[in-house]
């Protein structure tokens, strides 16, 4: 048998009907994962077509993207402000009674982003297909799973029959080697790799992350390389399963006990691409290469390290971009005041994320005039903070610590940057009016957001290091 | 879904490349649980000032652009989110064809849904439509092509079940309600 990827096992295993010249494959869903943004209208086709959910075991839905994070509004009796925002949750809420799907609701200990979630609680698991209606659904491939991003009416196809109509796509392998220095995160090392790539490279792709550098990862921080697979434009990025996965996932609730847990290794340890796999593109970074990053312009592949300037000329794009940032050609970004910092997202929102943001700001105070919101992933990941302390190092620092959701990742639940001001931010886009009309977006990782935080201005986190 | 055969338009251009769906439809617009009313949020960034006026340059609120049913992009558009709002936006507004060199993954899928026709050209041609912005053209899906206004032809490549479900105005949930019993033998040999 020839050598095969990771993705073709996956591909091959999910197979109910494979693909033809006339017909797509049907490929099989082990697990949906759902929120309020992206169901409505599904949920909607399946009430005129008379249909059921057809497999409520293998569908699980949460409120991340509308919802507030103001504690009032969830716990302390006041209404989501945003009546729209409250009917969408309030629509979720009536869909999920109505056909029996389990539902994270808003007051629920587990709610969360639901790309944070699935891993938490052990949902995610390598060799699964996992879709939902959401384009960072690439993260889940961090655990050696397909997944990916799909629309609403694909939405409606799965909860009808757990099956999705897909061709096959290509695959692309990115190999990262060496190791990242101090300083240098995850985040830095996607956003090299989309800078590299540019934010269609990955179009028709699934990515395969391989490599020493990739190896030696922990999962929070592949989750956040997988996370902006879809910046590269590949709806999926994968990275094989190994021994730091088995123990991320060991014990969490989701997963297979006693000799079903010994029986899925097993499975799992077959999953990798196997040596001499040929993957249809193929591109190579040294890990020992890449600073800590920023994106200076209106979508992730325009980007610098931080210690960089920005490029001398540039086509319209790059022009009307730079018009739009209020930047000017290849001035340093290093020093550039900001407004707001974000530390949030399915990109970086995690326990590490927020341990790694506390090691910035204990001891500091966020420079004046800046307003630094802290939003976790999750509940669990906001309990978790907060028994280790978290939350008080981010109070003293003068951050504002709130209840978990997308937040200011995406202007729609109340939470934006405010016109022409600028962020800096651990999400995931910079597109133009993505945190809120006029928003001036930076992206970059949780110890370079802290250390703007800290100084008001864009700054190499190194400096802040001990 | 009304079949689709073939139509014939002007076009608008849009040059800029990588338009992202944020932009197609904003965040904001998206807390609404219907799939109506979606084409006057369309551009909305782009298209209305602060005071919700519109931007007299931008080019869908030029007096040209009217009753233009095709949308001539640059480079990559529909990268970004999975909204689904982002074709039902461009099918409200009155779109049926959208037109470039390179269309992103999710945004392609979701128009093939919503009977918005992803049309990807060479670069000549692209060159050609974004110099020359109002120009009738005319997309045949039988036989798969584009014709220009001086008669040049240039075919486009279409997913064949999705081209068949555009021509034949069916779409993908009968189809896949029609294999349950496969899907339910894969089930019961695969342990799901």
């Amino acid at each position: 048998m020839t050598a095969q990827t990771m993705f073709e096992k996956l591909w091959r295993e999910h197979e109910v009907i494979p693909e033809t010249a006339d017909t797509p494959a049907v490929l099989y869903v082990d697990l949906h994962l759902t929120h309020e943004v992206t169901s409505p209208q599904a949920f909607s086709l399946l009430r005129e077509r008379g249909l059921k959910v057809r497999r409520l075991d293998r569908t699980l839905a949460t409120m991340d993207h509308s919802t507030p994070t103001d504690y009032q509004q969830i716990f302390g009796g006041l209404p989501i402000r945003l009546e729209s925002a409250r009917k969408q949750v309030e629509q979720l809420q009536s869909n999920a009674d109505e056909f029996g799907v389990e539902l994270l609701g808003l007051q629920s200990d587990r709610r969360g982003i639901v790309h944070i979630i699935g891993p938490e609680l052990g949902a995610t698991q390598p060799g699964k297909t996992i879709v939902c209606g959401d384009s960072h659904t690439s993260t889940h491939g961090a655990f050696g799973a397909l997944a990916f991003g799909i629309g609403t009416t694909e939405v409606g196809h799965v909860l009808a029959t757990q099956c999705l109509l897909q061709r096959k796509p290509r695959t692309f392998a990115i190999s990262v080697d060496g190791r990242l220095g101090d300083g240098v995160t995850a985040k830095d090392l996607i956003l090299a790799i989309i800078g590299r790539v540019g934010v269609s490279g990955g179009t028709g792709h699934v990515l395969e992350y391989r490599g020493e550098a990739i190896r030696g990862l922990s999962m929070d921080e592949r989750m956040t390389v997988c996370n902006m697979s879809i910046e590269a434009g590949a709806r999926a990025g994968m990275v094989a399963p190994d021994e730091t996965t088995f123990e991320y996932l060991s014990g969490r609730p989701r997963v297979p006990a006693g000799a079903a847990w010994e029986q899925a290794l097993d499975r799992w340890r077959e999953l990798p691409s196997d040596p001499g796999a040929r993957f249809d593109r193929e591109v190579s970074l040294h890990a020992d290469d890449i600073e800590p990053m920023i994106t200076y312009g209106t979508n992730p592949g325009m980007v610098v390290p931080i210690s960089g300037r920005l490029p001398e000329t540039g086509d319209e794009v790059y022009l009307k971009a730079l018009d739009y940032m209020g930047f000017e050609p290849g001035q340093a970004i290093a020093g550039k005041p900001v407004d707001v910092v974000f530390i949030g997202s399915c990109t970086n929102a995690r326990i590490s994320d927020l341990r790694a943001v506390a090691g910035v700001l204990k001891g500091r105070r966020v420079s004046p005039g800046v307003q630094l919101l802290i939003v976790p992933g999750s509940q669990q990941v906001k309990r978790q903070a907060e028994s280790e302390g978290l939350h008080q190092i981010f109070a003293a620092a003068g951050g504002d610590w709130r209840e978990s959701g997308c937040s200011m990742c995406l202007g729609m639940n109340g939470d934006t940057v405010g016109p022409g001001k600028y962020s800096v931010s651990t999400s995931n886009r910079n597109f133009e009016g993505r945190q809120g009309v006029g928003a001036r977006t930076l992206l970059a990782s949780p110890i370079a957001a802290a250390a703007a935080a800290v100084t008001g201005r864009v700054t190499d986190p190194r400096e802040l290091l001990a | 879904m009304e079949p689709i055969l073939n139509f014939k338009s002007r076009t608008v251009v849009m040059p800029s490349s990588n338009i992202d769906t944020d932009q197609i439809i904003p965040a904001r617009f998206l807390t609404t649980t219907t799939r109506d009313g979606l084409g006057k949020s369309l551009f909305a960034d782009w298209r209305y000032d602060a005071s919700g006026q519109p931007v007299p340059g931008f080019v869908l609120n030029r007096p040209e652009a009217r009753d233009c049913a095709i949308l001539v992009a640059g480079r990559n558009i529909g990268c970004g989110s999975s909204r689904e709002h982002a074709p039902w936006a461009m099918v409200d507004y009155g779109f049926r064809a959208v037109i470039s060199t390179e269309i992103a993954d999710i945004f392609r899928n979701n128009s093939l849904k919503n009977g918005l026709l992803p049309v990807v050209v060479d670069d000549a041609t692209h060159a050609w439509l974004l110099a020359n912005p109002g120009a009738e053209v005319s997309i045949d899906l039988e036989t798969c092509t584009l014709t220009l206004p001086d008669g040049r032809s240039v075919e486009f490549p279409l997913e064949s079940f999705a081209r068949y479900c555009l021509m034949n105005g069916v779409d993908e949930l009968g189809f896949l309600l029609s294999r349950l019993d496969q899907i339910e033998n894969y089930e019961r040999t695969h342990g799901k």
